[in-house]
């Protein structure tokens, strides 16, 4: 069946902010379908409210929404659009159960749109616990024993008559959110609360535990006519217990033997077919009984998930593109493996290799959350790594975690870090276990024993075992190499490097097992340059789906040390100059899709440009690694060692490191200094913007003010930068990522207590103290800059307090409270800085706003986390404009950016991940702890900051009480917006001095207690339900402790908070003229504003 | 333990270093590769690989042991092994040994650390090979010699080989018997047939059509098993003789051999198709069925005669996959059904036999 004729125009759902569990795969698969789609003429309305993707890029789709993802607002796109269908399986369980909400509102059926890809009984069969079991047992299935209970009685009378331990599953939830394991009945308690909490329709399942089962996924394709395949088995390394997103998986499953696999094949498409899939791509969970093959069925996901992704770039088969076409009402053997050309999409991929997914995880940032991984998602990235054996494969996705670990090696306890006994890191997986076997392997522990210990498999352990014994003899065997009297690199000196390198281990790891048994000053580039002198280099293999059966066509490498050296698959190419860009490795806090998106938009605009682009990054879940969005795809770790390879190979002109966020940056000094051609601004310059002296000696000479401060080595020092400036003061490691360990410091014991934390997140064992700017409001530039000239992009006012991390503050475009001449001496400030740094592209700048004073904070000349914000915002390309100037296209050849304010307002507001970390501190600081972003777009302010709100997913309330607690310096601006709110029917609740101000002026107010004062106070209230809302601005040490309390306790209860008097505003703005929200507009539409 | 050093020789002069592995002796054949990802076992002890060298293209082999259950014949039937890892410690709750070990006690060479992949573009390039294994002789020179001196696939009569001596009752206790014809059979054939309600007789693949006919059988198959079908011309007169006589189902060389006694023509395939994972469109159904397939002839479907249709189509290549002659109540596929390794979605065939058996049956009534 060809396609379907009257699907012409599409809608597709987007999977909203990045969130713990749904993360930029979706970004993935959704930009996947929309190039499918277009392929097939349709049109394209996108629907995702989270400006950092790919997908949202306005060239992508004809009609691109970046409005909030609920019923309300997508109900008035489909009666503005018409289109033919909504296509909900590409964006996650956001777009499921948005889709759900859609159907049962009634305006499918209003407007004639189909949901294709998969419909409303489907959904719910697969999403609904209970209907799903009675179709799994209907089958002749096995799942464990369970019950949907909605109270802790219930659930415990179902564990009476079973066994500890049971797991505790919310429905309708994503990665397992609230989910837990109890052991006792104590635990059963918190467990069904917690729950109960995260489950939308309060029922949680209650389920026999399988623990220590094998944990294997299937990815399965279906297609209208009823033909599936399975593109690719996945198997745990891990084992049950652990969510399937913090395990470390392996592809294609290594200890199934055929008959069971078969029969796990078979059982797959039995339930796709029962679900009434009718056409896409899903993901079923099963369980294996490690001692008796019996096996059990865990759950199945009616759609493209983070294991597609990973299958997807695992086996070469876009999982995505062919389910959208699917969709569209093709059949798998109506549809070319585009890889091959010769082959058809209706076949399962064989691989000749192993592939190794390893999760990574942010628990640092989380102080008070316990680092044990359960049920519940915990990972907020990961890298793959392909080798030609497990232990290659393994050992590369260990180094490409990009964790400081060179592969399988030891972790020792990091300072100030205490670690439990191995035993108990054995038996309690951790983010770390995979390194503690390590350790207990030297200790003597063997693999039977460690399998009884982790329930890991022994086929992997054994793996592991070979690699630790190997590890033993590299000292005699390699040692003599880098002896006085060591012989000329020779054949046999090949031989020796091979063994080791075959087993993939790094040159940095043999570095550090060479100097471990005594070696002096051996280092990563010594055993490079000996290793090379031997002629030891690694092969690049192909991705082809096919085992090598047909020729492909598709160039996405991996490199390997197995085989004959002279085996490498990389074809010469064109004779158009090639472009290397470098991506960002794993998604951790604080760098994530937005870098995707600038390595994407980089690779389009150089193609474009005639360029032959190269790509390499190590991140599954990306749309930089999809196999056609460069010419060439090498998925390989972002290490010295690998990159050097690939330009040994590739020989390009230039490589591109500004826009995969930190990754590439800290690599481009050595990358240069091994010869690596890096274009754009040079390594140095973007170092000089981190070296202290220099970089405020520049400022000064440019007449820029910043804050007081210096850079301490140790304590003391420290204490005395700190004694000068005064405090609070804010602490900033060198070198570090989204703030790591950055910290406002209130006293001089505070910066004692904290000074160990942020030694260890330092990379140059410096700290930066600089004075902390109070009432400031604090702004991000971004610009770009071709040497000679400099185009401010856009400027962003920050809507949280200063000293919020910026990539934890909402933030707009445009500014509204700064003067005209405020904004002219930012954008001279930032010219200047620019042309100072010789920057080539890309330039972030940080200023905090005081009084009329403006202070330069930081400078950054690279690709800022906001590129992908700033560019949704203003229709005006920075990323791609910026691959152009870095590769010597001047910026007055180039399009100009919008001038000004073009009549309307976007608004980024940020989604933070702490309801997946209890007894983690709840706060906004210094330290970026936030997961994704939303963007709301509107002509006013207001308006757009609603949409913001309401695409985070924050319960914006129409009534009810307001909690306000505000410092002296903004209650002047409190008045207006407060009788507002009283006029909007809210009854106002105040501290006593806010309650003062508010009474003077006429406004009705009850008094709340501070947390120092008597009972009833703040928290008492808040808890007692009264509280809907809550403004609280700080200023000074005790207010702040306060303020903190009331965000936790909010947060918790879901209590929408605003640390800003603008916020307020824009807030009660909104609120009256409710409904406006709803007032929708593409990005297409904007832009002609 | 190391290993003794091995090479592996192409007939062409291409070799391959590696290390012996199971019984270490010299082993020679055609050297096929087959992309499975599971399933060593039964491929080595299917008969269809007697005289070939089996290039694993998947990395690791022998991760999950070897147990004895999983055995297409009583003993390995390919002529040797080839891979990139063969594991020695193995997991899986059925295993009994390493393959290592077996292979060594039933007396099957190969060689290990071969680039496989390497091995596999090249044979994909230059088409299927001879080769020769050895760790006793590792100079190339007399090596290719010996690589070179192998007969060629093509008009080598393996099925002979292949078969059983003499005739044996397989399963019994059904009304209706299935004669099968053995040149090379694989069990799980026999276990699909039973599966299918049949008592099964297992016959020598010389047997003369008399023989079958008189035995009382209610239908024929045509086992798969290894070569070139042209040379089997016992086979092919004794299926003429039972055409529109018995009801007949062929499968892989017994297909080849069925189209063969209609008249056809069969033709070497460059490379082979070997995997578990060949795309199969069914154009009675139009479904697709993901095959098992291990075959390196085919049968050319110009050269069919009026009246035999081509019913299944290889959906990567277009080439033949299945044919009936519903006049002569025959029909045969070129994949195998019974998978053993690989995807089930092929099974049906061996229901279909039943009911074309007694639609020969309601025929020869009204007749």
């Amino acid at each position: 069946m060809p396609k379907d004729p009257t699907l012409k125009k599409i809608m597709l759902l987007g999977s909203g902010p990045i969130i713990i569990g749904q993360a930029c795969e979706f970004d993935y698969s959704g930009t996947q379908a929309c190039r499918a789609l277009r392929e097939e003429g349709c049109q394209i309305v996108l629907v995702n409210s989270n400006p950092a993707t790919v997908m949202t890029d306005p060239s992508l789709s004809d009609r691109t929404y970046v409005e909030p993802m609920t019923p309300d607002v997508v109900a008035e796109i489909i009666r503005k659009e018409r289109p033919d269908a909504v296509l909900p399986t590409f964006g996650g369980q956001t777009a499921l159960n948005l889709a759900m909400d859609l159907a049962k509102s009634g305006v499918l059926e209003e407007c004639g749109v189909r949901l294709i890809g998969a419909d409303v009984d489907v959904i719910e069969r697969a999403e609904d616990r209970e209907v799903f079991r009675k179709l799994i047992t209907g089958l002749g299935l096995y799942m464990a024993g369970s019950i949907t209970a909605a109270s802790f009685e219930e659930a415990a009378e179902f564990v009476g008559s079973r066994q500890f331990p049971v797991v505790i599953r919310p429905s309708f939830t994503l990665g397992g959110t609230g989910g837990g394991i109890a052991f006792n009945m104590e635990e059963l308690k918190e467990a069904m609360e917690r729950g109960l909490a995260a489950s939308p329709v309060h029922e949680v399942l209650v389920e026999e535990s399988l623990l220590g089962w094998k944990e294997i996924e299937l990815e399965v394709i279906r297609d209208r006519a009823g033909n599936a395949v399975v593109v690719c088995g996945i198997e745990n390394f891990d084992p049950m217990g652990v969510h399937t997103g913090d395990s470390i998986t392996v592809a294609p499953i290594q200890t199934m033997a055929d008959v069971e696999y078969q029969e796990l094949r078979n059982e797959g498409i039995a339930i796709v077919n029962a679900v009434g899939v009718e056409t896409g791509g899903c993901n079923i969970q099963f369980a294996v009984c490690p001692k008796t093959g019996k096996r059990a069925v865990i759950e199945m996901n009616p759609r493209v998930s983070r294991s597609s992704a990973l299958a997807s770039k695992a086996t070469g088969f876009p999982i995505a593109r062919i389910a959208t076409k699917l969709a569209l009402g093709y059949h798998l053997d109506e549809l070319q493996n585009s890889i091959t050309r010769q082959s058809c999409a209706a076949f399962e991929p064989s691989v000749d290799y192993c592939v190794v997914k390893a999760p990574r995880f942010d628990f640092e940032k989380f102080p008070g959350a316990k680092p044990i991984l359960g049920f519940q998602m915990k990972s907020v990235g990961e890298t793959m790594a392909l080798g030609r054996n497990f232990r290659e494969a393994f050992q590369k996705s260990l180094r490409g975690l990009e964790i400081g670990q060179s592969g399988f090696t030891e972790r020792p306890a990091r300072p100030g870090e205490k670690l439990p006994p191995l035993d108990e890191r054995l038996r309690d997986p951790g983010p770390y276990r995979a390194f503690y076997l390590k350790e207990a392997m030297r200790k003597g522990y063997g693999v039977d024993q460690l399998s009884e210990m982790t329930g890991i498999d022994p086929w992997f352990l054994d793996q592991l075992n070979i690699i630790h014994q190997e590890e033993k003899h590299m000292g005699e065997v390699l040692g003599p190499l880098f002896s006085d009297n060591a012989p000329q690199p020779g054949p046999a000196e090949a031989v020796q490097w091979r063994r080791f390198k075959t087993h993939g281990f790094s040159d940095s790891q043999i570095a550090y097992v060479l100097s471990r048994e005594g070696l002096e000053s051996m280092d990563e580039d010594k055993v490079r340059r000996r290793r090379l002198l031997a002629g030891v280099k690694p092969t690049f293999r192909a991705v082809d789906t096919c085992a090598g059966e047909f020729e492909a066509y598709t160039p996405y490498f991996y490199s390997t040390y197995q085989g004959s050296p002279d085996a490498g698959e990389v074809p010469a190419g064109s004779s158009a100059k090639k472009i290397m860009i470098l991506g960002g490795g794993p998604n951790r806090i604080g760098q994530g899709v937005e870098f995707d998106y600038c390595c994407v938009q980089a690779a389009m605009a150089l193609r474009e440009a005639g360029w032959q682009t190269i790509m390499v990054n190590s991140n599954p879940e990306t749309v930089s690694t999809d196999f056609d969005m460069a010419d060439r795809l090498y998925f390989e770790p972002l290490t010295v060692e690998d990159i050097l390879a690939i330009c040994e190979e590739e020989k390009p002109y230039g490589v591109l490191v500004q826009c995969g966020g930190q990754t590439p940056l800290n690599l481009s000094r050595r990358l240069k200094a091994a010869g690596v051609p890096i274009v754009g601004t040079s390594p140095e310059d973007i170092f000089l913007a981190e070296d202290r002296g220099a970089f405020n000696k520049l400022a000064a000479g440019l007449g820029i003010k910043q804050p007081q401060g210096g850079q301490a080595g140790n304590v003391e020092a420290a204490c005395r930068i700190a004694q000068e400036v005064g405090y609070p003061v804010m602490a900033r490691p060198d070198f570090v990522l989204g703030g790591r360990a950055m910290k406002i410091v209130n006293d001089e014991a505070e910066l004692r207590r904290y000074w160990d934390e942020a030694l260890s997140a330092s990379s140059d064992g410096t700290v930066f103290i600089d004075r902390f700017l109070e009432d400031a409001v604090e702004m991000d530039v971004d610009a770009l800059c071709d040497g000679e000239e400099v185009v401010v992009a856009a400027i962003m006012e920050h809507v949280e307090q200063a000293g919020v991390h910026s990539g934890d503050s909402a933030c707009s475009i445009y500014p509204h409270t700064f003067t005209a001449d405020q904004i002219e001496r930012i954008r001279r400030h930032t010219t200047d800085l620019a042309l100072a740094l010789n920057t080539r592209g890309l330039i972030n700048v940080q200023y905090a706003v005081q009084g009329d004073d403006i202070y330069l904070l930081e400078a950054n000349p690279r690709a800022s986390r906001t590129v992908p914000f700033v560019a949704k915002a203003t229709g005006w390309p920075l990323a791609r404009l910026a691959a152009l100037v870095m590769t010597g296209t001047p910026l007055s050849k180039l399009p100009k950016p919008p001038l000004g304010n073009r009549g309307y307002n976007a608004v980024k507001e940020v989604k933070m991940p702490f309801d997946r970390f209890p007894g983690a501190r709840i706060e906004l600081g210094a330290e970026m702890r936030s997961t994704g972003e939303v963007m709301g777009l509107a002509v006013s302010f207001g308006q757009a900051f609603i949409k913001a709100q309401l695409a985070a997913g924050h319960k914006i309330p129409r009534e009810g009480g307001v909690l306000l607690s505000i410092c002296d310096h903004d209650k002047s601006r409190l008045v207006e917006p407060a009788r507002k709110l009283v006029a909007l029917g809210f009854k106002l609740y105040a501290t006593q001095g806010t309650r003062r101000c508010l009474t003077e002026n006429g406004l009705p107010c009850e008094l709340v207690n501070k947390m120092a004062g008597s009972r009833p106070n703040l928290i008492d209230c808040i808890s007692d339900g009264k509280i809907q809302l809550a403004v609280n601005t700080i200023s000074g040490q005790g207010s702040a402790r306060d303020g903190m309390v009331i965000r936790a306790e909010n947060l918790k209860r879901g209590i929408p908070t605003y640390t800003t008097i603008s916020a307020l505003e824009a807030l009660v703005e909104g609120l009256q003229r409710w409904g406006m929200q709803n007032k929708v507009a593409a990005l297409q539409d904007f832009y002609t504003v | 333990m190391a290993r003794p050093a091995a090479l592996l020789m192409l007939a062409d002069g291409t070799s391959f270093p590696g290390e012996a592995i199971g019984a270490a002796q010299d082993a020679w054949g055609e050297v096929v590769f087959n992309t499975s990802m599971s399933g060593y076992q039964e491929i080595l002890t299917d008969p269809s690989y007697m005289g070939q060298l089996v290039n694993f293209t998947f990395p690791h082999i022998g991760n999950y042991g070897t147990n004895p259950d999983d055995n297409e014949a009583p003993e390995p039937k390919a002529a040797g092994l080839i891979c990139t890892e063969l594991d020695e410690p193995h997991s899986h709750w059925r295993s009994q040994k390493s393959l290592d070990r077996w292979l060594a006690e039933l007396g099957v060479s190969g060689i290990a650390g071969v680039d496989t992949r390497a091995l596999t573009l090249h044979l994909r390039k230059h088409g299927c090979l001879n080769g020769y294994i050895s760790s006793t002789d590792l100079d190339p020179a007399s090596l290719l010699e010996k690589a070179r001196a192998l007969p060629s696939m093509s008009g080598l009569n393996l099925a002979d080989q292949a078969s059983c001596h003499e005739d044996y009752q397989f399963a019994s206790g059904h009304p209706k018997t299935v004669a099968v014809l053995d040149f090379g059979v694989k069990r799980s054939i026999l276990t699909l047939l039973e599966k299918a309600g049949f008592s099964v007789r297992v016959w020598p693949g010389n047997t003369s059509a008399e023989t079958i006919l008189e035995s009382g059988a209610h239908g024929v198959m045509l086992s798969n098993g290894p070569g070139d079908p042209a040379p089997c011309t016992t086979a092919i007169e004794t299926v003429k003789k039972l055409l529109g006589r018995i009801p007949i189902f062929g499968i892989c060389l017994g297909h080849q051999i069925l189209a063969l006694a209609v008249g056809g023509k069969t033709y070497k395939l460059p490379f082979g198709h070997r995997g578990a994972n060949h795309p199969v469109r069914d154009e009675i159904t139009g479904r697709i069925l993901v095959t098992t397939q291990n075959h390196g002839f085919c049968v050319d479907p110009e050269s069919l005669p009026e009246g035999v249709s081509v019913t299944h189509h290889n959906a990567n290549d277009q080439t033949v996959e299945g044919i009936s002659a519903p006049h002569l109540f025959a029909f045969s596929v070129q994949h195998h059904p019974e998978a053993s390794p690989g995807p089930h979605d092929a099974r049906y065939p061996f229901n279909q036999f039943r009911e074309l058996i007694g639609q020969f049956e309601e025929r020869s009534k009204n007749a």
